[in-house]
C-alpha cells in the first residue's frame, strides 16, 4: 500500500460553541471508494467540505493529493471533482452549456459528449437546468464534478432526497467510476448506499469516527447476529427480553423492540414462550441478517436514522 | 482572463434568456426617452442633446440595481458556492460580471444616440468618443458599485433597501432627472460629492456642447478611480457561501470607494469650475427654449 491519495489526522471543526468534528482521522487509498456513514449532524459534510477546500479545520493535518486543500488554492483544485450536499446553478443555464463551462476552467478536461452519453443527459443536452428533474440534476452535478477527470471525486450525500428508482440509477454510476479506478470518498446516511457502494467504511457520529473498515470486517465485528425487530400488543414493564436465549443485545425503540440473536431460532421460541405467560402478544417479527445499521446500534445505542 | 471570458460569456447568454432583462433594459429607457423629449424638448435640437445625456446616464446608472441583485441571488441560491469547488477566482466572477454588463449596456446607449440624430432631429452626434468613454467607464463603475453593495449586505431585502437609499440619491440628486442648476446653490454644492454628478454632468457636456475629452478628464478620472476602488473593496469583501455574514468592518470598506468623489467634490466645490458650467449651460438652453415658447398676450 502506497502514500494514501486522503490523508485526514485528528482533525476539528467547531461552530461557535457546536463541535462539529471532534478528531476524526482517516485515510483513503488511491482507487478506493471510501464512505463516511452516520446521522445527520454527525460531521460527515464539515468533513468533507474541510477536504474540498470549503472550509478551514481549527486544526488537525489535511492532505489530499498531497496538497492541503486550504493552502494550495487552484492546483489542488484542478486534481479534485465533488457533489456538494445541494448543487444550484443558474435557471436558464443548459445541460450541455453548464458541463462545457465548468470544463473550461480546467486544464485537463473530459469530453463534453462523452460525459452527456456516461450520464443519460444527451436528451436534456438542450434543457435548461430549472426543467430538469431531481435526479437529472443530480447527474449533471456528478457529470460536472468529472469534467476535469480529477484523481479524487468527492460526493456527499449524492442520493439524498431522491427516489428509490432514481438512487439506484446513481448507484450505477458510482460503480461505474469504482470500474474505472477513480478515488471516491462518498457521505451518505444510508446503510444500504454504504453496504453496496463502499470498499472501506468510517462510521461517524458526534464528530467522531467510531469505527472504520471494510463492510465486512464491520459486520463480523457486530458479533455476527441476527437482529430481530418485534413489536408487541402491550409494552414490556421488565427487561426480559434481554435474557431469552440467544439474545446478545436488547433495545427498544420508539416501541419496536430490537434483538441481536446468535441464534435466532432459539430466541424465537423463547420469546413466544416469554410472551404467552406474560398475557401478552406478538404484533409483527422480522429478521434481519447483520447489517451496518447493527453495528451501528451496538456501537451508539442508537438507530442511524431515528 | 480565460476564466473571466468564459463566465463573462455564460452571463451574456442568461441575460438574453430573461424577459425582464429586455424590459428594463431595452422598453423602459426608451420609453424614458420617447417620453422626456416629447415633454420636456418641444423639439429644440439642445434640448434633446441635453435629455439624451440625462437618458444615457440612467441607462448606464441601471447597471447598479442589476448586478446587486444578481449577486445576492446567486449567492443565497448557492450557485456561487459550487463555482467556488472550481478553480475560479472572485475577480473573475467580478470582472465577469461588469464586463457582461457593458456588453450588454452599449446596444440600447447606440439606439439612443441613433434615435434621437434620426428621428428627434438632434443636430449633432456630440463628441461620440466623449459619450463612450464616459458609459465605458460609467457602467464599469456603477456596476461596481452595485458589486460593493452585494458584498456588504447578507439579504436580498438588506441589498434592496441599501439599493434604494442609494438609487434615490443618484436619481435626483446627480441631474441626470432634475437639473442641477434649479437646485439651490447649497444642494448644488452637495451633489459635487455623489458619483452620479460626474457622469451626469460629462455625459451633458458631451451630447450638447460637444465636449472633448479634456473637458471631460475630470469626470473620467473621477469615475476610473471610483470604479478601481470599489472593485478591489468588493474583491476583498467577497463571499461565497450562502451563510457567510459581511463582517462588521466591511460598510467601512465599502465607504472607501467613495474617496475619490469625496476628493474631487472638495476641488469641485473649491474651484466652482462644474458649478458655473452647470449653471451657464442650463441657463444658455433655457434662453434659446425661451425663444420657442409663445408669446404672452
Amino acid at each position: 500500500m502506497g502514500q494514501p491519495i486522503i490523508d485526514v489526522q485528528n482533525l476539528h471543526k467547531s461552530y461557535g460553541a457546536v463541535q462539529a468534528v471532534r478528531g476524526v482521522s482517516f485515510s483513503v487509498q488511491a482507487g478506493e471508494v471510501f464512505g463516511l456513514l452516520g446521522p445527520n449532524g454527525a460531521g460527515k459534510t464539515s468533513t468533507v467540505e474541510i477536504l474540498e477546500g470549503l472550509r478551514t479545520a481549527d486544526s488537525g493535518v489535511v492532505r489530499v493529493c498531497g496538497l492541503d486543500p486550504a493552502q494550495s488554492g487552484d492546483e489542488f483544485k484542478q486534481n479534485v471533482g465533488a457533489v456538494l450536499q445541494s448543487t444550484s446553478l443558474p435557471d436558464k443555464l443548459k445541460v450541455k452549456e453548464a458541463i462545457e463551462l465548468f470544463a473550461n476552467f480546467y486544464k485537463h478536461r473530459a469530453d463534453t459528449n462523452k460525459l452527456l452519453k456516461q450520464f443519460q443527459l444527451e436528451e436534456k443536452s438542450s434543457a435548461y437546468y430549472s426543467h430538469l428533474s431531481g435526479g437529472q440534476k443530480q447527474r449533471l452535478a456528478l457529470a460536472m464534478a468529472l469534467v476535469n477527470e480529477p484523481q479524487v471525486v468527492f460526493l456527499d450525500e449524492p442520493t439524498a432526497g431522491l427516489d428509490p428508482q432514481v438512487r439506484r440509477e446513481i448507484y450505477d454510476i458510482i460503480e461505474q467510476l469504482r470500474r474505472e479506478q477513480k478515488t471516491v470518498l462518498l457521505t451518505t446516511h444510508y446503510i444500504e448506499e454504504a453496504e453496496r457502494l463502499c470498499d472501506r467504511v468510517a462510521i461517524v457520529d458526534h464528530g467522531l469516527v467510531i469505527a472504520t473498515g471494510t463492510p465486512r470486517e464491520l459486520k463480523h465485528g457486530a458479533a455476527g447476529t441476527t437482529r430481530i425487530e418485534v413489536r408487541l400488543a402491550r409494552p414490556l414493564v421488565n427487561g426480559v427480553l434481554g435474557h431469552l436465549e440467544g439474545v446478545a443485545d436488547s433495545r427498544e425503540f420508539d416501541g419496536t423492540y430490537v434483538l441481536h440473536s446468535a441464534q435466532p431460532p432459539q430466541t424465537i421460541v423463547a420469546l413466544v414462550k416469554a410472551l404467552q405467560s406474560e398475557n401478552n402478544e406478538l404484533q409483527s417479527l422480522e429478521m434481519f441478517s447483520p447489517s451496518l445499521e447493527d453495528v451501528f446500534i451496538e456501537l451508539t445505542g442508537r438507530r442511524l436514522r431515528e | 482572463m480565460s476564466n473571466t471570458w468564459t463566465l463573462t460569456k455564460m452571463r451574456m447568454r442568461l441575460a438574453v434568456r430573461n424577459r425582464a432583462f429586455f424590459f428594463f433594459s431595452f422598453v423602459m429607457p426608451l420609453l424614458f426617452l420617447f417620453g422626456a423629449i416629447t415633454f420636456f424638448t418641444k423639439g429644440e435640437s439642445n434640448w434633446v442633446g441635453y435629455v439624451l445625456g440625462a437618458i444615457l446616464t440612467l441607462t448606464v446608472m441601471g447597471s447598479f440595481w442589476g448586478l446587486s441583485v444578481q449577486l445576492v441571488t446567486f449567492r443565497e441560491q448557492g450557485v456561487l458556492r459550487r463555482f467556488r469547488l472550481a478553480p475560479v477566482k472572485a475577480s473573475d466572477m467580478l470582472a465577469s460580471s461588469i464586463i457582461s454588463n457593458y456588453f450588454l449596456t452599449l446596444p440600447i446607449v447606440v439606439i439612443e444616440i441613433v434615435l434621437c440624430r434620426y428621428a428627434f432631429h438632434l443636430r449633432s452626434w456630440g463628441n461620440l468618443w466623449a459619450i463612450f468613454l464616459l458609459v465605458t467607464l460609467g457602467s464599469a463603475a456603477f456596476a461596481a458599485f452595485g458589486l460593493i453593495v452585494a458584498s456588504v449586505t447578507n439579504t436580498m431585502q438588506e441589498t434592496q433597501m441599501i439599493n434604494n437609499l442609494i438609487w434615490m440619491g443618484f436619481l435626483f440628486l446627480s441631474g441626470a432627472t432634475i437639473p442641477l442648476a434649479i437646485f439651490p446653490g447649497w444642494l448644488q454644492r452637495f451633489a459635487l460629492f455623489i458619483p452620479a454628478t460626474y457622469l451626469a454632468t460629462g455625459l451633458e457636456f458631451a451630447a450638447t456642447n460637444q465636449a472633448g475629452l479634456r473637458e471631460i478628464a475630470t469626470d473620467a478620472a473621477a469615475l476610473a478611480l471610483g470604479l478601481w476602488l470599489a472593485f478591489e473593496v468588493s474583491r476583498q469583501l467577497f463571499r461565497w457561501e450562502p451563510e457567510a455574514k459581511a463582517p462588521r468592518r466591511a460598510k467601512m470598506w465599502a465607504a472607501a470607494a467613495l474617496v475619490p468623489f469625496i476628493i474631487f467634490g472638495v476641488w469641485e466645490n473649491v474651484t466652482g469650475t462644474r458649478l458655473k458650467e452647470i449653471n451657464q449651460n442650463y441657463h444658455a438652453l433655457s434662453s434659446q427654449m425661451a425663444g420657442f415658447l409663445p408669446k404672452q398676450k
